[in-house]
């Protein structure tokens, strides 16, 4: 595991205190972080940067998450990176639209750490 | 005298009068009415001059001197009142085509048939008496003229009727009559020559009465003078002229001029000559003056010939009722006897023969018709001509009535004077005064009430006058009238209810019309009125709005055809009359008959007036009503109808009045639901607002205490910032649970806040400094544009900087991160102190630069992408300031930034 490059990961969210715990488990596992704090932002990043995962929230000023994950299914350059949503919408249509956008996994906040460090090694590792 | 030269005498006077009337009947058809002028008219009404006055005058002058003029004074007195009431009699009468007195009775009170028949009675049971008087005194005048005036012989009561002068006399009369007043159907029942017969009588009795009283006064005597001289030297004349000595109250003159005024006008024969017979109101006028002339000169000979009787006729031989006769006969003049005899001749002939002709067409109008034709089997069989049978009924009542009123005289009249039958008959057709006098200016007097009156008068006359003719030549037992039915007093037919000392013609005349006004009036009081006799009162009463010709009161509406209609005017008029009828009816309405099928109201009444003209209002009533469906309307139906119409009208506009309500209560309500699915929306807006606001501290909250928790060995840097966010994201927590705990207090208003002094300024720095680290982070800029003296506003120092922290959060949130500039300032002022929240994000429409305010409201997700907060902020820190009795605004271009303003009162430090 030593060997291989490190799993780059983009956060996106506006609220940055919700960023500071989700960048510290990130590191803790040794991938390489980046965050973005708009969707705009996001994007900006997207090209240059190429994660493997994008951990995406929906409720952002601007463009939301799922526009964003549309326009990262658009790049072909990233057919490879998995969207994570983590959201405070619940709903069931939420969800729907989440993964009718592109998204590989669903989660709500608050969010169990753990968790969360599971389902993104697992993303890294089945695809 | 040769009873031969009396015969042709009379032959030849009553030759005269056929000629007369004949020559005037041809001049009528002609056009060139004889009596068309005011002379004439006057005269006929003379006719009032009955051998009452011929005779009978000179008879009461002899018993109780001047006690023989009420009955003239009362009509003289009251001739100049003619022009009012009797004109309008007059006018009623050709409008509607009355035909008699009685007709006029019934025709008033709703063409009513049983008031007809009780006028009628009552007008033949007390006119009888008054013709067999005269039927009296021709036969007595005749008997007087054959004997010379000396031996007054047989009474003529006595002799067999078929030697009785009086039963030809009555045939003779009856035969005039039959030929003058029933020769045709008239539908105005006009009788001209009847009218000439009439006036020259009139004139014929005057000039008799005047010879003999000239030969009396300057032939026997020396002139008036000499006549009253030696009367005067006379105990028992002087003693006449002694009003006390002859038992004449002032009481007996008022009922007597009572009676009279009203007779002069009611009897049968007055009011067929002055209302029936009358061809134009403007002889009114002269009628008024010369009809009280005429009473005047054939009075003025009464006194002095009833006074040379007392003084030159044997007491033993003397009957005053006859002086006239006997006076010339015992003085050997028998030509001016004979004159006096044809005189008085005249008087009665006229006064019969008017009398008879108008009592047939009451009893042929207003009985035998009416009642025939309520009978169906009559209505059925009337195809042949009626007008034949209608004048048959006529001529045999003629008949019959002078057939009773000779055998009244036969066996019941003999006891009694000239005049006192006379008066009997007064105060019998003074029954008619009330009903028709008030039903003229009193529109509420009912049919019932007239009835009850008319029964009421009609019951006393006939049991305080009539009763005791008939008990003293033995119908029924005289005790009655002495010691009154069953012996009880108060009943005595001459002193009802005990009232005494007045003479019996007062006495009735007292009770009677008391009665019957009273009755007439009270009753009316209490009954109502049928449609019909609303609007013949209205007619009668006003009659001069009706004067322009067609009724426009019309309450029934009546449709017959037109072929019945003619046919009906054909039967009763005859074809000719009919036609020409019908013809000044199309040319007068401009109607072409010839081509209508149905006979319209207008016709209909039309037709009807002029068939009452021929057999009375009563009977042209229910023959019209045989032919024409009649949609009598009663006034209670009316009513109804109106009550209906107005309830409907009422209830519609309530309808429309609730319908209107209706209209704005779903309006209402449709706009309370919308209100209530806005806020429904709003609540669940501000429900995932409030969990999403309340996630996003809980998530980094959650997940840093998490890693704090398993991570022991973290770089004390690492930690403090963890800690910090926790600090942070736990405040944000207690503010959002604040900001839905004051929504909770604003919104029922229950904060209880002090007013006091506030620095500003102060408060404004410290609402900043808790944004100082998320200030880094998101690296917005904040710029404190701030005095250095301090600034005083009334408020309250918590909720004030709740408005600013609200204010600067919101800021913050439309701030792009990194280029975000937020100016918070204050500019105070004399009147007001105004603070300022700019930055320079995303703007705000104008459109929802005015809503914002509201609760529960935010921007637009769609443009923002996530609520701007929990949608409270701006609400409640409107409801803040304006607590403080500040404003609170906005100025903004979208793009370009938006700018909060907050007004403040200016304080004084405390």
């Amino acid at each position: 595991m030593g060997q291989k490059k490190p799993a780059k990961i983009l956060l996106v969210d506006d609220e940055p205190n919700i960023l500071v715990p989700i960048e510290f488990l990130m590191l803790q596992q040794g991938y390489e972080v980046r965050k973005a704090f708009s969707g705009q932002e996001a994007l900006d990043t997207l090209s240059e940067f190429k994660p493997d995962v994008v951990v995406l929230d929906v409720m952002m000023p601007g463009m939301d998450g799922f526009e964003v994950a549309r326009k990262i299914r658009k790049l072909s350059a990233l057919r490879n990176t998995r969207i994570l949503f983590l959201t405070a919408k619940g709903a069931e249509e939420d969800r729907m639209k989440g993964y009718s956008t592109g998204g590989e996994v669903y989660m709500t906040k608050p969010f169990d750490n753990d968790q969360l460090v599971q389902v993104i090694s697992e993303v890294l590792e089945f695809g | 005298m040769n009873p031969l030269y009396i015969i042709l005498a009379l032959i030849g006077y009553v030759g005269l009068l056929f000629l007369i009337a004949f020559y005037a009947d041809q001049r009528a058809t002609r056009g060139a009415s004889l009596v068309r002028n005011p002379l004439i008219y006057a005269l006929s009404l003379a006719v009032y001059c009955t051998v009452w006055t011929f005779y009978g005058s000179v008879g009461r002058a002899a018993e109780a001197g001047v006690g023989f003029l009420p009955i003239y004074l009362g009509p003289a007195l009251f001739a100049p009142l003619w022009w009012i009431v009797l004109r309008k009699i007059i006018l009623i009468s050709k409008n509607q085509r009355i035909t008699s007195v009685v007709d006029f009775l019934s025709s008033r009170y709703g063409k009513s048939t049983w008031l007809g028949v009780l006028g009628t009675v009552v007008v033949v049971v007390g006119i009888i008496p008054y013709i067999s008087i005269q039927l009296k005194a021709i036969a007595f005048s005749f008997q007087h003229l054959t004997h010379s005036g000396r031996v007054p012989g047989p009474v003529v009561e006595d002799l067999p009727f078929f030697l009785d002068p009086g039963l030809y006399v009555a045939v003779a009369l009856a035969l005039f009559s039959i030929l003058f007043g029933t020769r045709n159907l008239d539908p105005n029942e006009r009788h001209e020559g009847l009218v000439a017969a009439i006036a020259f009588e009139s004139i014929f009795k005057l000039v008799a009465f005047l010879t003999v009283g000239i030969f009396v006064t300057f032939g026997l005597y020396k002139g008036f003078g000499d006549l009253f001289q030696q009367a005067w030297k006379l105990e028992e004349i002087h003693s006449l002229l002694d009003l006390k000595q002859v038992g004449i109250t002032s009481m007996d003159w008022f009922w007597l001029m009572l009676l009279s005024l009203f007779a002069v006008l009611l009897l049968p024969r007055q009011f067929h000559l002055a209302v029936v017979e009358n061809t134009s109101t403007d002889h009114i006028g002269r009628a008024a003056w010369i009809f009280p002339l005429y009473l005047f000169l054939i009075n003025i000979f009464v006194l002095p010939i009833a006074f040379a009787g007392k003084m030159l006729i044997p007491p033993a031989l003397a009957e005053p009722d006859m002086f006239m006769v006997d006076l010339p006969l015992m003085n050997g003049q028998g030509y001016l006897g004979l004159l006096a005899v044809l005189g008085g001749f005249s008087a009665g002939t006229g006064m019969v023969i008017v009398s008879t002709i108008g009592l047939s067409i009451m009893i042929s109008n207003n009985v035998v018709v009416p009642l025939l034709l309520r009978t169906s089997t009559v209505r059925e069989g009337w195809v042949d001509d009626l007008s034949k049978r209608l004048l048959g009924i006529r001529r045999l009542s003629i008949a019959i009535v002078l057939l009773v009123a000779y055998a009244y005289f036969k066996w019941i009249g003999r006891q009694y004077t000239l005049v006192s039958v006379g008066l009997i008959s007064f105060a019998a057709v003074a029954q008619f005064a009330p009903a028709i006098f008030i039903g003229l200016y009193w529109k509420r007097a009912t049919r019932i009430g007239a009835m009850v009156g008319l029964s009421l008068g009609f019951l006393i006359w006939f049991y305080t006058l009539l009763l005791p003719t008939l008990a003293e030549v033995h119908f029924m037992g005289v005790h009655i009238v002495e010691n009154g039915p069953w012996g009880i007093s108060w009943l005595r037919p001459d002193a009802l209810f005990g009232l005494k000392g007045m003479n019996n013609i007062t006495h009735a005349a007292f009770w009677s019309l008391l009665l019957n006004t009273g009755g007439v009036v009270l009753v009316s009081l209490y009954t109502s009125q049928r449609t019909l006799e609303i609007s013949q009162a209205d007619l009668f009463v006003e009659i001069y709005k009706y004067q322009t010709g067609v009724s426009d009161y019309d309450v029934i509406r009546r449709r017959a055809s037109l072929q019945d209609v003619t046919l009906l005017l054909n039967r009763f008029l005859g074809e000719p009359r009919a036609g020409s009828l019908l013809q000044s009816y199309s040319r007068r309405y401009g109607k072409d008959l010839s081509k209508e099928k149905m006979a319209d109201p207008d016709l209909i009444n039309f037709a009807e007036t002029h068939l009452a003209g021929a057999i009375g209002a009563a009977s042209a009533k229910l023959i019209m009503r045989s032919i024409a469906k009649e949609d009598p309307i009663s006034l209670e139906e009316m009513f109804r109808i109106l009550e209906q119409t107005q309830e409907i009208i009422r209830y519609s506009r309530e309808l429309e009045h609730k319908s209107a309500e209706l209209v704005q209560t779903t309006h209402q309500l449709r706009q309370a639901n919308e209100r209530l699915k806005e806020l429904d929306r709003l609540k669940a807006d501000f429900i995932t607002t409030v969990t999403h606001e309340l996630r996003t501290p809980i998530t980094s909250i959650k997940a840093l205490s998490k890693i704090l928790q398993e991570n022991p060995g973290l770089p004390p840097e690492q930690r403090d910032e963890f800690l910090g966010i926790l600090v942070s994201e736990s405040e944000r927590i207690s503010r959002l649970i604040n900001q839905v705990l004051d929504l909770e207090k604003t919104a029922v208003d229950r904060a209880e806040w002090k007013v006091e002094p506030v620095e500003l300024n102060k408060l404004i720095q410290h609402s900043a400094s808790g944004f100082r680290q998320y200030l880094e982070e998101k690296q917005i800029q904040l710029r404190l544009e701030l005095p250095d003296a301090p600034v005083w506003v009334s408020g309250s120092e918590d909720p004030l900087t709740q408005v600013f922290v609200n204010l600067i959060s919101n800021a913050l949130k439309f701030c792009d991160a990194g280029k975000g500039i937020i100016r918070v300032g204050l500019e105070p002022g004399e009147d007001r102190v105004v603070a300022y929240v700019a930055d320079n994000g995303i703007g705000i429409d104008p459109k929802d630069q005015q809503t914002i305010f509201g609760q529960f409201v935010q921007v637009s997700n769609n443009e923002l992408g996530k609520p701007t907060g929990s949608g409270l902020g701006l609400y409640i820190s409107k409801r803040i300031i304006e607590r403080y009795g500040g404003r609170i605004w906005v100025e903004s271009e979208p793009g370009r930034g938006a700018t909060f303003f907050v007004a403040l009162s200016p304080a004084t430090p405390g």
